[in-house]
């Protein structure tokens, strides 16, 4: 490693730091610019209850105040605050427990989905401009213009009301696999296309010519040659796919009632629980962040050719 | 060489030229502009042409279907005044009637029949999947026009000024764009959602409802930064260009020679990744709209249509799968239309 890819991987740390300080300062403010406070809209509470909330949650401070003992709390700590709605809980507590939920299905799912692209891909390739390349790209095309809440509602129709084979519930046994398979599909096929489109690049690389002129076969040449070099791009799809992976299990854990922590937090910005909201934004935000920055520096390690600026 | 050198001039060359010799200089078809080959080259393009039917059949359906169709998106069929609510409306299966339009059929009226049956509140289920088009078509284009008109000011001022205001500029456009934008916008539009509603009030903008609004705000603010980013680049490499020194030597101020030169040159690029964040917008749109962030009750938004649907799907499946199949057909043409542009236009921008 020489001393420009460590000043890019600084370079890389230190907006992904400030990326996160953005995000928890915008959070915070855009949840106190809400009008009415976060105890609208329950029943009503006489002044002094109120007050005394206040007080409990710290909301009669200084705005300002509020903003450093939140940050300060958040950065050393973990530490999002009580819930507003689940009297007695933490919210740092709801997500760890949604999380273990939510990491399975994620993990899963992106395996999946790298495991069938990148399989598809070779067959693709192996068997160029014929029919089953074509047939794979019209699928992977398809599922990439599909939205995943559409492509979840459509597979639980199918699957588990008029097939019936699937639980359509998520935390019934076996529940996780619909869900899996719905957040797997998009990441698939746009691994698939994102390969295909690279191996074709290797492909016409001189040492591929080479491996051909010796008499290599083609299985041989695509697994034990080009496959290796086409899968650098999918590095840089780390980041973005596990995006993709959150979001999509927010709309995901909705359709199939996986107890995880997409549910938590769609349910949470429907109850007003601002807190909840707060804490679930800057977990996953940084997870995301986090993501993004490794697989730009191994981008940059693997192939330090690649200018990233 | 064969010829001899000779300082005598040669009379031949200068001979009037024959009709033969002149017929050779004919130009044989009309000059064509880089926008003539551009829509040639689309054209020959099967899929993207095939695409841009589709887009267009669905635009001037959406358009133009609520205005001839008997049915309104937001009537209630079953709910006539001074009466008590007709139940038999609601949840009509497609072709199927209510009580008292089988009764105008007994005698021997003809009623218009409701292509895909009503929802659970005896709306008539076609005219709703229509007018959803045509709000997630509008709200893709608005939205894509904010984030150009955006990002190509901010884009072409960082370009061209450089510098530290270029630099200042890029490295808000890079925390920007390093934001989770999914997890930016929910929060965005759950928090305008509550705040814009009391501030429109009266306001001719009600009308649009505050999710809408809150929507464009959230695209203005987020989504700019990778159209900013393709411009800067492309003013980057354009302002070095010889005619652009020639311009400013001639005394053209900045916003002369951004409009006048630079601009004109990057339209192709800016056209295209327009065309793409259409359908980009039209996904977010949708998205938001299954989380009941989208548009306002009643109005109808494709996500909204297969969010709603949900709770009946056990019964009522195609409620889903209309819209699904309407939002997928969208997406997908305007995705493959706009890389069909991209290679016409600019076979550079090729990834």
């Amino acid at each position: 490693m020489n001393s420009k890819t460590m000043v890019y991987i600084l370079k890389r740390i230190g907006l992904a730091v400030l990326t996160v300080w953005v995000v928890i300062t915008v959070t915070f403010f855009i949840m106190h610019a809400v009008p009415g406070g976060p105890f609208m809209g329950e029943k009503a509470i006489s002044a002094a209850a109120q007050a005394s909330l206040e007080a409990k949650y710290g909301l009669d401070k200084p705005l300002m105040q509020q903003y450093f003992t939140y940050l300060r709390d958040v950065v050393t700590r973990f530490d999002f605050g009580p819930s507003l709605k689940q009297r007695g809980r933490m919210v740092i507590d709801i997500i760890s427990d949604g999380m273990k939920t939510s990491a399975k299905l994620g993990v899963i799912a992106a395996l999946v989905a790298a495991a069938i692209g990148i399989v598809l891909d070779a067959v693709a390739a192996l068997r160029r401009n014929k029919l089953i390349d074509k047939f794979i790209m019209v699928l992977t095309t398809a599922f990439v213009s599909m939205p995943s809440f559409i492509m979840g509602s459509l597979l639980l129709v199918l699957f588990a009301i008029r097939l019936a084979v699937l639980p359509a519930n998520g935390a019934a046994q076996n529940g996780l696999i619909l869900p899996i398979v719905t957040l797997a599909l998009y990441p698939m096929a746009y691994i698939t296309r994102l390969t295909r489109s690279s191996m074709l690049d290797v492909l016409g690389q001189d040492y591929i010519r080479t491996a051909k002129a010796k008499g290599v076969s083609g299985v041989k040449i695509i697994f034990g040659h080009a496959l290796k070099n086409s899968l650098i791009p999918v590095i840089t799809y780390f980041g973005p796919m596990l995006a993709y992976i959150v979001t999509g299990s927010l709309v995901v854990e909705q359709i199939f009632a996986v107890p995880g922590i997409g549910r938590a937090f769609v349910s949470s910005i429907t109850n007003r629980d601002y807190p909840m909201v707060m804490g679930t934004t800057i977990v996953l935000a940084v997870l995301i962040v986090v993501m993004n920055l490794i697989s730009d520096i191994m981008y940059k390690i693997v192939d330090p050719r690649i200018n990233l600026e | 060489m064969s010829k001899k050198f000779s300082m005598h001039v040669d009379v031949d060359a200068f001979l009037p030229a024959t009709d033969e010799e002149k017929e050779y200089m004919v130009q044989m078809r009309p000059s064509s502009t880089f926008f003539k080959d551009g829509v040639k080259r689309l054209l020959k393009n099967h899929i993207a042409t095939l695409s841009l039917i589709i887009i267009v059949l669905i635009t001037l359906s959406s358009i133009f279907i609520p205005m001839i169709w008997p049915y309104s998106y937001d009537s209630m069929l079953g709910v006539r005044p001074g009466k008590p609510v007709d139940a038999s409306y609601n949840n009509l299966a497609p072709f199927t009637y209510g009580k008292t339009e089988l009764k105008r059929i007994d005698n021997g009226e003809s009623v218009f029949p409701h292509v895909f049956g009503t929802d659970s509140s005896g709306r008539d289920y076609f005219i709703r999947v229509v007018y959803g088009t045509r709000i997630s078509l509008a709200v893709g284009f608005f939205a894509s026009i904010i984030v150009l008109v955006i990002g190509l000011t901010v884009g072409s001022i960082a370009g061209y000024c450089g510098g530290r205001v270029d630099l200042i500029i890029m490295r808000i456009v890079d925390i920007i764009y390093s934001l989770p934008d999914m997890l930016m916008v929910i929060l965005l539009a759950s928090v305008l959602k509550v705040t814009l509603g009391p501030a429109l009030e009266g306001t001719a903008l009600e009308k649009i409802g505050s999710n809408i609004i809150s929507l464009f705000i959230v695209f203005g603010v987020l989504y700019w930064v990778s159209m900013s980013r393709l411009i800067r680049g492309q003013i980057l490499s354009l302002r070095e260009q010889e005619y652009v020194l020639a311009s400013r030597a001639a005394g053209a101020r900045g916003g002369w020679v951004i409009r006048k030169h630079l601009l004109p040159n990057c339209i192709s690029v800016v056209i295209i990744s327009t065309a793409l964040q259409i359908p980009s917008a039209i996904f977010t749109e949708s998205y938001l709209s299954f989380l009941g962030l989208g548009v306002n009750a009643p109005m109808p938004s494709l996500g909204s249509l297969a969010s709603d649907s949900l709770n009946g799907l056990t019964s009522y499946p195609y409620r889903l799968v209309i819209p699904a199949v309407v939002i997928s057909l969208i997406v997908l043409s305007l995705n493959l239309f706009g890389d069909g542009l991209r290679d016409a236009f600019d076979p550079k921008l090729r990834t």
